[in-house]
């Protein structure tokens, strides 16, 4: 969004050297790689708690920024930290990260919780973690190759309610067992 | 272009003054150590700046040629160095670096040398092995120590009473010291005044040591004597943390500034009023630029620190020089590990902008510093940064310190983790 006199200024070669001083509002990436420093660069996390947002959907990131920003999602750092950004913002930042390529992990995983994972997954949550949790529809995040500490943590804050869940996410999740929710994450690390 | 005349004619006076008449590169140390293409950089220092600042140009502008001097063949992190001089982490392995990844994976030009000299108007950096020229110099050299502060604080001192305030054999040092102190015994702990590197460093670290002490050496006392009014950062969160876990241990005294050592007496003096002697005594002096940044006549009237554009982070007093991290006055941002990452960003993006004869970018920035208050319980203080009239200041009614009643604690001692292990993998990726 550059001013309406800088543009003419720089089509007209008038920008001169003090005009130089005048710099560009930040870019999507000069936002983007202030968040690197704890997620990784280009958000691929190095974990094993830190999330990836490389190839994170951009409306999952938007809207957990949003919803970090009012205290509607608990975090231990992401709210003060929302709070110093706008909607623009967010998402240039979500636009970012969703163009960065997959950031395949190698994680300690069960094999048996992955195998009952993959026959849970589909009917269970394949509605919104689409392509085995590749993509997601709308706002509802990727989960591929997501660290599994992480997703274990955002799975008990769901379940104590201190993360509210959606309500069509919450018809799938509350009949199953506590072993079946495991497997799925185990199953979403797994993914690459 | 190789070394234009006027700069070769400096190094011919600088050398030992041999030099063939075609300028061939024989002239004993300051030989030049590798002819410049078309676009380099020089970054000086493979720390917490540098090493990104290297990495990012090389990732944003492939034509560009990086070369990162960096004195020794690794580097050893002080974020967590607290942990392990209290016990809680074993060895300094996970805290450690190499840079061959950054030179696989990004081309960055890796010497290791020591810088000793900086000719601006030659655009030449000086080293111990050979001279290198550049376009555009980047310095991140972190900090050096003003010893004339504190009378009888020199090298031999450092060795009796460790300052552990770079990360190496001093943190080994002090580690040792703290494990051999009887039980009962007594160590002491100074605090220099603000501004120097790491604000809650000196406090996480009494917190460390009061964990180690409680646990294995119950008798024992730490002695915090403070130069500064009070507690410099997350005061509140540092002193519940205390007064939960430590009371009786920690025994913190503010505005009390240590202008005098006697090691051989192990006794620390305060202005000439009162001394105080302990089994083992941690002495952080008082800080400036690391040397480098200090002998080009890059700091300010302050004579400590260097003013830099807050939005290149170009020096003020010399063009083409940048300066990133603990050297550097970032306005608001504090000398922190994670500022220093964020500070190298932006300014190698701004350096691709300048070299290639782009627009410039506003500055857009964060910090993060976690400090553990018990081997299971972090806290921290977090903020965002940008531009105002033409000032680093934290944007407002964002940012801030963790909840006061510890309700996050557990949780960010865990994120910490992944925290560290993220930002060194930036370093060395
Ligand atoms: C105990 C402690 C705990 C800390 N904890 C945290 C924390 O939890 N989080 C956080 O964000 N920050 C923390 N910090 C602060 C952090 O360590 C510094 O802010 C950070 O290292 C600054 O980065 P830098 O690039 O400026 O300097 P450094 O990281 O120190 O890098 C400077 C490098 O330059 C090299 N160098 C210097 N001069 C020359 C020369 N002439 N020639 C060649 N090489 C040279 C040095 O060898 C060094 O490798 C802590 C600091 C301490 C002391
Ligand atoms: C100090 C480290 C830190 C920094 C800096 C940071 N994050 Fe985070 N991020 C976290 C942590 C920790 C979480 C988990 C939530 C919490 O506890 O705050 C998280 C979670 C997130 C999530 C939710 C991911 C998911 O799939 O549920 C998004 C999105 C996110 N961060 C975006 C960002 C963006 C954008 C930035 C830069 C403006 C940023 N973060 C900077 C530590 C950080
Ligand atoms: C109706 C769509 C829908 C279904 C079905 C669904 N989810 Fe979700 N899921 C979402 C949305 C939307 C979010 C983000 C919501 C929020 O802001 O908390 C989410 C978030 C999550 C998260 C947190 C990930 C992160 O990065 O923060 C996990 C874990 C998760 N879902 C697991 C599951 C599992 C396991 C199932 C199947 C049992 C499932 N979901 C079914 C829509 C769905």
């Amino acid at each position: 969004m550059m001013m309406k006199w800088k543009r003419w200024a720089l089509a007209t070669g008038v920008l001169a050297v003090s005009a130089m001083a005048q710099a560009a509002p930040p870019s999507a990436a000069m936002l983007s790689n202030a968040c690197a420093g704890c997620h990784g660069t280009n958000g691929g996390s190095a974990g094993p708690s830190m999330p990836s947002l490389a190839s994170q959907s951009k409306e999952a990131i938007v809207e957990a920024m949003k919803k970090f920003k009012s205290g509607e999602r608990p975090s231990s750092v992401m709210g003060r930290l929302a709070k110093g950004y706008s909607d623009a913002d967010f998402a240039a930042m979500g636009e970012f990260f969703s163009k960065q390529k997959l950031h395949a992990t190698t994680q300690v995983v069960d094999a048996a919780k992955v195998k009952k994972g993959a026959s849970l997954q589909e009917s269970n949550c394949g509605r919104c973690h689409l392509e085995d949790g590749r993509e997601g529809k709308d706002d509802s995040p990727v989960m591929a190759s997501q660290w599994l500490p992480y997703l274990q943590i955002q799975m008990e804050q769901y379940l104590s309610g201190k993360r509210k869940m959606p309500e069509k996410m919450k018809e799938k999740v509350d009949p199953l067992s506590k072993d079946d929710i495991d497997a799925l994450l185990h199953f979403y690390a797994s993914v690459k | 272009m190789t070394l234009d005349r006027r700069s070769f004619l400096k190094l011919v006076g600088a050398g030992a003054g041999a030099a063939g008449a075609a300028g061939l590169p024989m002239i004993g140390r300051a030989a030049e150590l590798m002819p410049k293409g078309a676009k380099r950089v020089v970054v000086v220092g493979g720390g917490y700046g540098g090493t990104i600042a290297a990495k990012y140009i090389r990732m944003m502008d492939k034509s560009i040629e990086v070369v990162l001097i960096e004195r020794n063949d690794h580097f050893v992190s002080c974020p967590f160095s607290n942990l392990y001089i209290g016990g809680i982490i074993k060895d300094l392995t996970p805290l450690t670096i190499k840079f061959d990844k950054l030179a696989t994976n990004h081309g960055v030009k890796i010497v290791q040398a020591e810088v000793t000299g900086i000719d601006p108007a030659g655009k030449v950096v000086t080293t111990d092995k050979g001279t290198v020229s550049y376009d555009r110099l980047v310095l991140s050299p972190g900090i050096d120590f003003r010893l004339g502060e504190i009378k009888g604080y020199d090298a031999a001192a450092m060795e009796i009473m460790p300052h552990a305030w770079k990360a190496g054999p001093q943190t080994v040092l002090l580690r040792k010291q703290l494990e051999a102190m009887k039980d009962g015994g007594t160590m002491v702990m100074t605090v220099p005044l603000s501004p120097y590197r790491c604000p809650p460093g000196p406090y996480e670290r009494a917190s460390m040591v009061a964990h180690y002490l409680k646990k294995s050496k119950p008798k024992s006392k730490l002695v915090v004597l403070d130069a500064n009014p009070d507690i410099t950062s997350k005061g509140g969160l540092f002193k519940k943390g205390w007064k939960d876990n430590y009371e009786g241990i920690i025994d913190y005294r503010p505005a009390k500034k240590v202008t005098e050592v006697e090691p051989g007496k192990m006794t620390v003096l305060i202005e000439g009023l009162e001394d105080v002697k302990g089994d083992v005594i941690n002495v952080i002096p008082p800080q400036r630029a690391g040397q480098i940044a200090v002998a080009a006549g890059l700091v300010g009237d302050d004579k400590n620190w260097c003013p830099v554009n807050p939005t290149t982070f170009e020096s003020t007093k010399q063009a083409n020089i940048h300066v990133i991290g603990d050297a550097c006055v970032a306005g608001a941002m504090p000398k922190s590990g994670y500022s220093a990452n964020s500070e190298a960003k932006i300014c190698a993006t701004n350096i691709v902008a300048l070299m290639n004869g782009k627009e410039t970018t506003e500055m857009s920035g964060i910090n993060t510093c976690y400090s553990y208050i018990t081997d299971k319980e972090a806290v921290s203080v977090a903020a965002v940064y940008k531009v105002a009239e033409g000032k680093i200041i934290a944007v407002p009614n964002s940012g801030g310190v963790s909840p006061a009643d510890f309700s996050a604690a557990k949780m960010e001692a865990i994120y910490a983790e992944s925290w560290l292990k993220n930002i060194l993998t930036e370093m060395s990726t």
